[in-house]
């Protein structure tokens, strides 16, 4: 069971357009910032978002195609969607509220009932049948929006941002039980969120969306290892440069070069991580094909580490321990030598 | 740091003494005029007053009319609400001004606009009459019309501010959980806005039971078939005014009793 | 001896103020001024309209401010101690209740007499030409409801020729009556001739004969607490003299 979706729409002004192909069985993260379109995407999905063009298809059967004007309301699609805010019915009881789609599909009131109160049991809120949604915590209360979407037997499990309104702690938890739940889902599994650590700790594979667009999908290790847009970059924490690469120089879009030890022409993608950049009172001298001047704008202590934000031709971060911060003298606007080895400097085809 | 001892002690804040004048005064406006009637009442004749036929009559039919008006204010105030809340379409600003406009217009002038749309010569009255021969004016149908005409909008402006200010993705949940629309309409939309329902109803038909010049000018004034209780209290005062005080009398005591029982739904409405 | 000139001066002056500051004592030779409110029967609209441009000019210091309305309403509106200075009634019996609560200056008089008439739309079209005609059943009548003058004189009329009607409403006061005959919604009211002949092109009237015909007598009285006395029996007088002719000009009769 496959889910084949190319959409393209439009909400406004903004326009989604995204190729999409998940299969039953991997967990896809789809990742992004706030306005990336990650909600528009699960609505044109679950079919409240009609789209201008493309298709989506389940399982081999064609859930809309605009073209030859096929368009499967919601109700009719074997759809289950978590909300980011549980959207439980306030005016049902839990127990109505789990058993609500199937009531809605025509199961009769006690089969239906009987599913729930297993569904209860399954997501560990055995007692709490007759509560209403709003005397449940935030972790209850998700829980119940998961077994909602779940009793329905969905082929297509659509989670937006589940865990973004919980506190910390029980985030870990809920990210747990998610896992635990969603690996015996049977169906097809796609997670939105734009919380970076839920997104590598849960998915086989991400998918980072910004500005509507598919900018890179693949394996949480290959997006973080080679980030391809500047919001992964700074998700993982490197510097992300693009230029043009003539052999071992690659011209840098934004101004400046740097010297690789590789060999690649075209347009490509540089990382240099933090930890890797040295920085000088004076000029160096020493084998670093990447020697440039520039100025200290921010130091932020993290943890045990300065990161020391530079302006210069090209501007980069730096990692140093405080100890190197107070060697060196370094503040706030000081001019400081900046070098990077060759070697360090990871490159890719754009 | 801690709060002076003085401010600390006091549980609730004293209210400001230029409020609690007003609010007197506005409250004495309303409270004098009714302690009046209570006194004015002649309690003793009451029993034998309130059982004369046409007293029951006109009450019997001010309730029949109010409670259908009601009901046809609901039947079709409804979807009209629902209609404006949730679809756009053009035109929409001034169909809806105009459904409203009954609320502003002297009642009168509404007795007059029905007259012209169905009234004998009117738009659609001199069609019904030919064709199936039904007359609206002077019969008690005429005076239902009247009352749903003005008390109708206040029906349709509750419902929809309820409906606009409910989170519709309630609606698209229920439907990714495989509801139709009806489903949705039914299960979700309106249990959602049931504070908005109940309190529509309640102000349409408050209005309904009060209703005077429409009813007078397009149903006219006949006991039995279409005096209301404030047509008859309007005539009774000239001619028989016990009666007159004791059918205002019951008047309020009814409005008093459905306005207080569902004062907590109105302060609950969420 | 100057202060003693200016005492002097002061004192007049003052004495002077004194008399004049007093309310008129006595009737005003030239006739009277101020502001008079006069309560008439609606079907005296037009009539006490015209009547009241005729006083104004006899009267150029005069100001009448008329309220009309069933004689029954403003009954009930003057008992509960609304301010006025004349009544004119449309029957003798709205009147009394005003004798009896002790609400007049002076002992009612005639001033008008009215007759009833019938009351359809132009051209007559279904044919009305008597009393009998009103009881047939696909007619739709209208009447003035019991407690108004015109209201219970139609219901005497009706007795006397022993017709029964079934009214598809009773209104509050005659000018309703005519509004909906007026605007086609009634075939047929009973009114006043003066009604009739007050109102435009879309209506007729059809007479009632003498015997059966009701006579209202219209009394007119000065009000008891009236605010200017003296200006309210000047117009009460010219009601009952020169206002005479204006009267018979709309339809009434002299008594």
């Amino acid at each position: 069971m496959t889910l084949d979706a190319r959409i393209r729409a439009s909400v406004g002004a903004f326009t989604l357009d995204v190729e999409l192909a998940v299969a039953a069985g991997e967990l896809v993260a789809v990742l992004g910032p706030n306005g990336a379109g990650k909600t528009s995407l699960l609505r044109a999905l679950a079919g409240l978002l009609p789209l201008s063009a493309g298709r989506v298809t389940l399982d081999g059967a064609v859930l809309e195609d605009p073209a030859k004007r096929i368009r499967v309301p919601p109700e009719q699609r074997p759809i289950g969607l978590v909300f980011q805010d549980y959207l439980l019915f306030p005016h049902l009881s839990v127990r109505d509220n789990i058993a609500f789609g199937l009531r809605a599909r025509g199961v009769a009131r006690a089969t239906a009932m009987a599913e729930a109160s297993r569904w209860l049991d399954r997501v560990g809120l055995p007692s709490e049948g007759e509560r209403r949604p709003a005397s449940l915590s935030g972790g209850q209360a998700q829980r119940v929006a998961l077994a909602r979407a779940l009793a329905t037997n969905p082929a297509l499990l659509l989670l937006d941002e589940p865990m973004a309104a919980l506190d910390a702690s029980t985030r870990v938890e809920f990210r747990r039980d998610l896992r635990r739940h969603l690996e015996s889902f049977r169906g097809v599994r796609l997670l939105v969120t734009h919380d970076p650590v839920e997104a590598v700790a849960m998915a086989d594979r991400l998918v980072v969306l910004e500005h509507g667009r598919v900018l890179q999908s693949g394996t949480p290790a290959e997006v973080t290892q080679h980030p391809r847009s500047r919001y992964v970059a700074d998700l993982v924490g490197v510097n992300l440069f693009r230029g043009r690469a003539s052999h071992d120089v690659i011209t840098l879009a934004d101004g400046g070069s740097l010297t690789t030890a590789g060999a690649a022409d075209g347009d490509v993608f540089a990382v240099v991580h933090p930890r890797t950049v040295a920085l000088y009172r004076t000029r160096p001298d020493g084998t670093p094909r990447n020697v440039w001047e520039g100025r200290a704008v921010d130091l932020d202590l993290e943890g045990d580490r300065v990161r020391v934000r530079l302006a210069g031709l090209p501007s980069i971060v730096a990692e140093v321990t405080p100890a190197a911060v107070r060697e060196l003298g370094l503040d706030r606007g000081d001019r400081v030598w900046i070098s990077v080895k060759a070697t360090e400097i990871n490159v890719y085809l754009a | 740091m801690a709060l002076p001892a003085r401010s600390q002690s006091r549980a609730r804040p004293a209210a400001p003494l230029p409020i609690v004048i007003l609010a007197g005064a506005g409250a004495a406006f309303f409270i004098i005029p009714l302690i009046g009637l209570l006194l004015r009442t002649p309690w003793a004749s009451a029993w034998h007053e309130l059982g004369s036929p046409e007293v029951l009559a006109a009450l019997r039919l001010s309730l029949l009319a109010s409670f259908s008006a009601t009901a046809i204010g609901l039947i079709l105030g409804v979807p009209l609400a629902w209609t404006f809340a949730r679809l756009t379409f053009p035109g929409r600003s001034v169909i809806r001004a105009l459904t409203v406009l009954p609320m502003v217009l002297p009642p009168v002038v509404g007795g007059v606009a029905l007259l012209l749309a169905f009234g004998r010569r009117g738009l659609l009255g001199s069609w019904l009459a030919t064709a199936f021969g039904i007359h609206l004016p002077f019969t008690t149908a005429g005076a239902i019309m009247a009352e749903t005409f003005v008390a109708m909008p206040f029906v349709v402006i509750t419902v929809e501010a309820g409906l606009r200010s409910m989170d519709t993705r309630f609606e698209d949940a229920a439907r990714t959980l495989g509801a139709s629309r009806w489903t949705v309409l039914r299960r979700v939309t309106l249990p959602l806005v049931r504070p908005s329902l109940v309190a529509g109803a309640v102000l349409c038909w408050a209005r309904a039971l009060g209703e005077f010049g429409a009813t007078i000018t397009f149903a006219g004034n006949l006991p039995g078939r279409t005096q209301t209780t404030p047509l008859a209290v309007y005539l009774a005062l000239e001619t028989n005014p016990d009666a007159a005080i004791l059918l205002s009398l019951v008047l309020l005591a009814v409005s008093l009793a459905v306005l207080i029982g569902l004062r907590d739904r109105w302060l609950g409405a969420s | 001896m100057r202060a003693t000139l200016v005492a002097a001066l002061v004192a007049i002056a003052a004495i002077g103020g004194a008399c004049g500051g007093a309310a008129p004592a006595g009737p005003n030779p030239s006739g009277s001024s101020g502001t008079i409110t006069v309560f008439a029967a609606s079907s005296l609209t037009a009539a006490y309209s015209a009547i009241g441009n005729d006083f104004k000019k006899a009267h150029p210091a005069a100001m009448v401010t008329f309220g009309f309305g069933g004689s029954s309403t403003l009954v009930a509106q003057i008992e509960q101690g609304a301010i006025g200075d004349v009544f004119a009634s449309a029957d003798q019996a709205n009147m009394q209740k005003l004798l009896d609560a002790g609400l007049t200056a002076e002992a009612p008089r005639v001033f008008a007499q009215n007759h009833l008439e019938m009351v359809v739309a132009a051209g007559n079209p279904k044919h009305i030409s008597s009393l009998a005609d009103l009881s047939r059943s696909q007619l739709v009548v209208v009447l003035c409801a019991p407690a108004v003058p015109c209201g219970r004189y139609a219901a005497q009329a009706l007795h006397d020729a022993e017709v029964t009607v079934k009214p598809a409403s009773q209104e509050a006061d005659v000018k309703a009556v005519l509004s909906k005959v007026a605007l086609g919604e009634a075939d047929a009211g009973i009114v006043y001739a003066t009604d009739v002949k007050a109102a435009g092109a879309g209506v007729q009237g059809v007479s009632i004969p003498p015997p059966l015909n009701v006579v209202a007598d219209y009394p007119i009285a000065v009000l008891k607490d009236a605010p200017n006395a003296t200006l309210a029996k000047a117009f009460v007088s010219y009601v009952l003299a020169d206002g005479q002719r204006t009267l018979a000009r709309y339809g009434f009769t002299s008594p």
